[in-house]
C-alpha cells in the first residue's frame, strides 16, 4: 500500500532526526570520556591515545554515522562504567521494563473500559458520579507516591511483597513482583481513559445515526454495543498509544520507586555517571519504541475507519 | 390505519406546546402531506408518531393508534416491535443519518436482524432485492461500500431502501429531499410515488415546502405553532386556500414553480 | 450552577494550599534546617507531622519545599503560556511554511516523551530552580503553543474578528485584544493542565535526585527519603505526598470546572 509505504519512510526519517539529536544532546552533556576513564592522574599522552582509540577526536557528524552504521549491525558501543557491550546490557534490563509496562497496559484496558462503558451507560447514576470524582481525585496521586503508599501497605504492613527484593530468574519469577508498581502506575492512565471513553461515548450517543438505529427498534445497548463503541475506537485508540509511550518513559521514576533492575534504573545511573554510550541508546530506543506506537496507532485508526484511508487517495 | 387524536406535546424547558392538539388520519395506501415552517411542530409530531422522542423529556396527552395499539401508552420493549417492523423512518441529512463506520449493507439489513430470524444469506438477499428497488445500479457494490464513498442522493435511496426492508405499514418521511439538489429530489419524490403504488405502503411527507408536497401527496395538513390550521385534498388546499397561513406558504414558492 | 460544585471545590482547596504554602514563606514553626529535635518523632502536637531522621521538623520543611515546587510550576506556566501563545497566534493566524515548520517540529519533539527530554534538557542545563523551571517551561510549550494555534486559527474565520479587520484593526490588536479575551477559557484550562504537569515533573524529577541539592526542602527529594524509613517513620511520606496530591487535585478541579462551565 502506497500509504503504509510513505508512513514507514515518514518513521525512518524522524527516527533518523531523534536518534541525530539524541546523538548531539549527549555529546554535549558527556564531557571528556578520556578523562573520566582513566582518571584525572593519567598522562596527556595516554588520554590522546585513548581518545583516539574510542574516535572522540572524530567531528560529530562523523561519530554520529560511525555510531548508526554500528547500530544497525546491533552494536551500540561499549559502557564506560560496566566495560560490557551496550547491546549485552540493554537486553539484560529489557525484561523487567517490557513486562513492566505490558503488564501495566493490560490492567488499563481490562478496568478502564468496562468502567468507561458503564459510566456512559448509567451516566448521571451512583456508579458514574462515583467514578467521576474517584477519577479526579486518582489523577491528581503521582504514580511514584502511589508506589510509596504500595510499598508501605502491602510490603511492610501485609507483607504481600517485600520491596527491594526484586526476584533473580525469568519474566516468570517476577511478573508476582511488578503487579504493584504496575497497578501503580496504570491508575491516573485508567482514570484518564475512563473518562475519555465516557465523554466520547456519550458524545456518540447524540448523532444522528444513533437515531436511525432506534427508528428500527434497536435498543439502547445493543445501539451502544454495535454502533456507538465502535465509532469512539479511533480517539481511543490514539490515546491508547499515547499511554504506551508514557508507560514506556514512566518506568524510569517507577522502578526507582520498586528497584526494578529496568531499563529506566539504567538510563538513570547511566546519566548519573555519564556512560554516555547507555544513556544515548536507551533514549533512543525507548523514543523509537514511541515512534513505532504512534505508527501502529495510525495504522490500526485507518483499518477502523475507512474515512481515514480514502483521504490519502484510491477511493475504490 | 395510522390516527392521531388530540396529540400534545411539550417539551418539559418550554413555555407553549410543541403541539397543541392536533387530529389527522393516514389512510391505508394514502400519502399524507404535513407542511409547516421550521418551529411548526411537524417534526415533533413525527418524532412522536415514530416513537423516538424521549419520553423523560416531554409530557404526552392523547392517543396515537398504529395498527389499534397506541404509541403513546406502550411499554418501550413492544414499541420497539413497532418501530422498524411496522413503521419506517427516512431522515432529513442522509449522510449523517447513517453509521460511517458500518457498511452500507448491514445497515440496509438492520431492521432484519432486529425483527426476524432470517439467516445471514436470507438477510443479504433481502437486502439486495430493496436496494434493487429503489433503483440503486450495481447494488452488489453499493451494498459493500461505506457512507462516505456514495452521493447524497444514493444515501437516500439506501435510507428508503433500510426503511422498507421489512415492508412497514407506514414510511415517515422527515423532509426526505431538503439535504438534495433539485434534480435528485424529482427522482426520490417519483420513487416515493411507485413504491406507494406498488407496495400500497401509507406515507407521511414531512416538509416545509408545499410544491415537495403537492408532487406526491393526495392530503395535506398545515401546521403552525403546533396546531394545525387546515387540512383538506391537496388540490383543493393548493388552489384554494382557506387559512391566510395557507396562503402565505403558497405564495412563498417561487412563481414560475407554479406553472 | 450544580455543575460548577467543581469549580468551588477547586477554588477552595487550592485557596487553602496556596495559603498554607504563602505561610511557609513568612513562617515556619521551626528553622525548615534545624536538626535540634530529637530523630523520627512521630506526629505530635509540637510536630504535628513529625521529624525526619535529622531531626528536623516535617511540617517546616513541607511547607517551605512546597512552596519551591510551587515557584517553579509557576515559572514553568509563565514561560510556557507566553512564548506558546506568541507561537501558537503567529502560526495560527499567519498559517504558512513558518507554521507548517514549527508544527512539523512540535511533532518531532512529541515523539519524546515528556520525562526524557526533561532527563536530558536538566543533564545539558545543570541542576538549580531557574533551570528545572526553563526545561519544564520548554516541554509545556509545544502542547500550549498547538492549543492556541487552533483556537485562534478558528478565531480567523469568525465574524467578530472579520468586523474588527474590516474597521482597521492593527493584526496585534486583533490578536490580543479581540480574539484573546474570547479564547481564555480554554486556555485557561490547558493552563491547569500544564500546572499539574509541572508540578508532577518536578516531584518526579527531584524524586529521582535529579536538578536538586539534598539539602534543599524539595516535596520530591523529601518523599524518596522517607522511602528508607517508611518502616519506622510512614508519617514522613503521608504527609509529603499529601500536599503534592492536594495541590495537584485543587488545581485539576478548577480545570475540569472551568471546562464543564464553557459547554
Amino acid at each position: 500500500m502506497r500509504y503504509t509505504a510513505k508512513k514507514l519512510a515518514t518513521m525512518l526519517l524522524t527516527m533518523v532526526i531523534v536518534s541525530l539529536l539524541t546523538f548531539v544532546a549527549f555529546s554535549l552533556l558527556s564531557g571528556d570520556a578520556a578523562t573520566r576513564l582513566l582518571g584525572t592522574e593519567a598522562t596527556p599522552e595516554k588520554l590522546e591515545a585513548l581518545r583516539r582509540a574510542l574516535g572522540l577526536n572524530d567531528p560529530l557528524l562523523v561519530r554520529y554515522a560511525r555510531w548508526l552504521l554500528g547500530a544497525l549491525h546491533g552494536d551500540l558501543g561499549v559502557s564506560y562504567q560496566y566495560s560490557q557491550s551496550v547491546s549485552a546490557l540493554i537486553g539484560q534490563r529489557l525484561g523487567p521494563t517490557l513486562t513492566l509496562t505490558a503488564l501495566s497496559f493490560v490492567l488499563i484496558l481490562l478496568v478502564s473500559i468496562p468502567l468507561g462503558v458503564m459510566s456512559a451507560k448509567y451516566a448521571g447514576g451512583w456508579l458514574d458520579r462515583t467514578l467521576t470524582v474517584l477519577n479526579q481525585v486518582v489523577m491528581a496521586v503521582p504514580p511514584f507516591f502511589t508506589g510509596i503508599l504500595f510499598t508501605y501497605l502491602f510490603g511492610l504492613v501485609l507483607h504481600w511483597f517485600i520491596a527491594g527484593a526484586f526476584p533473580i530468574g525469568g519474566p516468570s519469577h517476577y511478573l508476582g513482583y511488578l503487579f504493584f508498581p504496575a497497578l501503580a502506575v496504570a491508575l491516573p492512565r485508567i482514570a484518564m481513559t475512563v473518562k475519555l471513553l465516557r465523554t466520547s461515548i456519550l458524545d456518540e450517543a447524540q448523532r444522528d445515526y444513533v437515531r436511525t438505529s432506534m427508528s428500527r427498534g434497536r435498543s439502547r445497548s445493543g445501539i451502544l454495543y454495535r454502533h456507538v463503541l465502535k465509532n469512539t475506537l479511533v480517539p481511543l485508540v490514539t490515546f491508547l498509544a499515547m499511554t504506551v509511550a508514557d508507560l514506556l518513559a514512566g518506568s524510569v521514576v517507577i522502578e526507582q520507586v520498586f528497584a526494578v533492575p529496568g531499563l529506566g534504573r539504567l538510563l538513570l545511573s547511566s546519566i548519573a555517571n555519564r556512560d554516555e554510550p547507555v544513556a544515548r541508546a536507551i533514549v533512543v530506543l525507548l523514543a523509537f519504541a514511541v515512534i513505532l506506537c504512534n505508527l501502529l496507532a495510525d495504522l490500526l485508526a485507518r483499518r477502523i475507519d475507512p474515512r481515514l484511508t480514502s483521504g490519502a487517495g484510491g477511493a475504490a | 390505519m395510522v390516527e392521531i387524536r388530540d396529540l400534545h406535546v411539550r417539551f418539559h424547558d418550554a413555555s407553549r406546546e410543541a403541539v397543541a392538539g392536533i387530529d389527522l388520519t393516514i389512510h391505508d395506501g394514502e400519502i399524507v402531506g404535513l407542511v409547516g415552517e421550521s418551529g411548526s411542530g411537524k417534526t415533533v409530531t413525527a418524532m412522536t408518531l415514530s416513537g423516538l422522542i424521549e419520553r423523560k423529556k416531554v409530557s404526552l396527552s392523547g392517543e396515537v393508534l398504529v395498527g389499534g395499539r397506541d404509541i403513546l401508552r406502550l411499554p418501550r420493549t413492544e414499541l420497539r416491535t413497532i418501530q422498524g417492523r411496522e413503521i419506517g423512518v427516512v431522515f432529513q441529512e442522509p449522510m449523517s443519518a447513517m453509521d460511517p463506520l458500518m457498511r452500507i449493507g448491514a445497515q440496509v439489513e438492520e431492521a432484519l436482524a432486529v425483527h426476524t430470524q432470517l439467516t445471514k444469506e436470507q438477510r443479504r438477499a433481502r437486502a439486495l432485492e430493496v436496494l434493487r428497488d429503489v433503483d440503486l445500479p450495481a447494488p452488489e457494490e453499493i451494498y459493500r461500500k461505506y457512507p462516505h464513498e456514495c452521493s447524497g442522493g444514493q444515501l437516500q435511496r439506501v435510507m428508503i431502501a433500510a426503511a422498507i426492508v421489512t415492508d412497514p405499514h407506514l414510511l415517515l418521511l422527515d423532509e426526505p429531499t431538503t439535504a438534495l439538489d433539485v434534480t435528485v429530489q424529482a427522482q426520490i419524490l417519483a420513487l416515493l410515488r411507485r413504491l406507494n403504488q406498488e407496495r400500497g405502503i401509507s406515507m407521511l411527507l414531512i416538509s416545509h415546502n408545499l410544491q415537495v408536497v403537492r408532487r406526491i401527496c393526495s392530503r395535506v395538513a398545515v401546521m403552525q405553532r403546533g396546531k394545525i390550521v387546515e387540512k383538506g385534498e391537496m388540490e383543493r388546499v393548493f388552489t384554494a386556500p382557506q387559512h391566510p397561513y395557507t396562503a402565505k406558504l403558497i405564495n412563498a414558492i417561487p412563481h414560475r414553480a407554479q406553472r | 450552577m450544580k455543575k460548577n460544585t467543581f469549580l468551588r471545590v477547586g477554588l477552595v482547596l487550592t485557596a487553602l494550599v496556596v495559603g498554607f504554602i504563602a505561610l511557609g514563606l513568612v513562617w515556619t514553626p521551626y528553622a525548615p534546617n534545624a536538626m535540634d529535635f530529637s530523630r523520627l518523632l512521630p506526629p505530635s502536637l509540637a510536630h504535628p507531622m513529625g521529624t525526619d531522621k535529622f531531626g528536623r521538623d516535617i511540617l517546616s520543611r513541607v511547607m517551605v519545599g512546597a512552596g519551591d515546587t510551587l515557584l517553579i510550576a509557576l515559572g514553568t506556566v509563565v514561560i510556557g503560556t507566553v512564548v506558546g501563545t506568541l507561537v501558537g497566534a503567529l502560526t495560527g493566524w499567519y498559517g504558512g511554511w513558518v507554521d507548517e515548520l514549527l508544527m512539523r517540529l512540535n511533532d518531532a519533539l512529541a515523539s519524546f516523551p515528556s520525562i526524557l527530554i526533561l532527563l536530558v534538557l536538566v543533564s545539558l542545563l545543570g541542576g538549580g530552580q531557574e533551570h528545572m523551571m526553563l526545561a519544564l517551561g520548554i516541554v509545556f510549550i509545544p502542547s500550549y503553543a498547538r492549543i492556541v494555534r487552533s483556537e485562534f486559527a478558528r478565531a480567523r474565520t469568525q465574524n467578530y474578528v472579520r468586523m474588527a479587520e474590516l474597521m482597521g484593526a492593527s493584526t496585534a490588536r486583533i490578536l490580543f485584544v479581540h480574539i484573546l479575551p474570547n479564547i481564555w477559557h480554554t486556555l485557561l484550562s490547558a493552563i491547569t493542565i500544564g500546572f499539574n504537569n509541572a508540578v508532577l515533573a518536578e516531584a518526579a524529577m527531584s524524586y529521582l535526585s535529579i536538578g536538586v541539592s539534598p539539602d534543599e526542602a524539595s516535596l520530591g527529594y523529601m518523599l524518596s527519603e522517607s522511602q528508607s524509613i517508611l518502616g519506622s517513620a510512614p508519617w514522613y511520606a503521608l504527609g509529603t505526598g499529601l500536599i503534592i496530591v492536594l495541590l495537584i487535585l485543587g488545581v485539576s478541579l478548577i480545570g475540569e470546572g472551568l471546562q464543564r462551565g464553557e459547554n
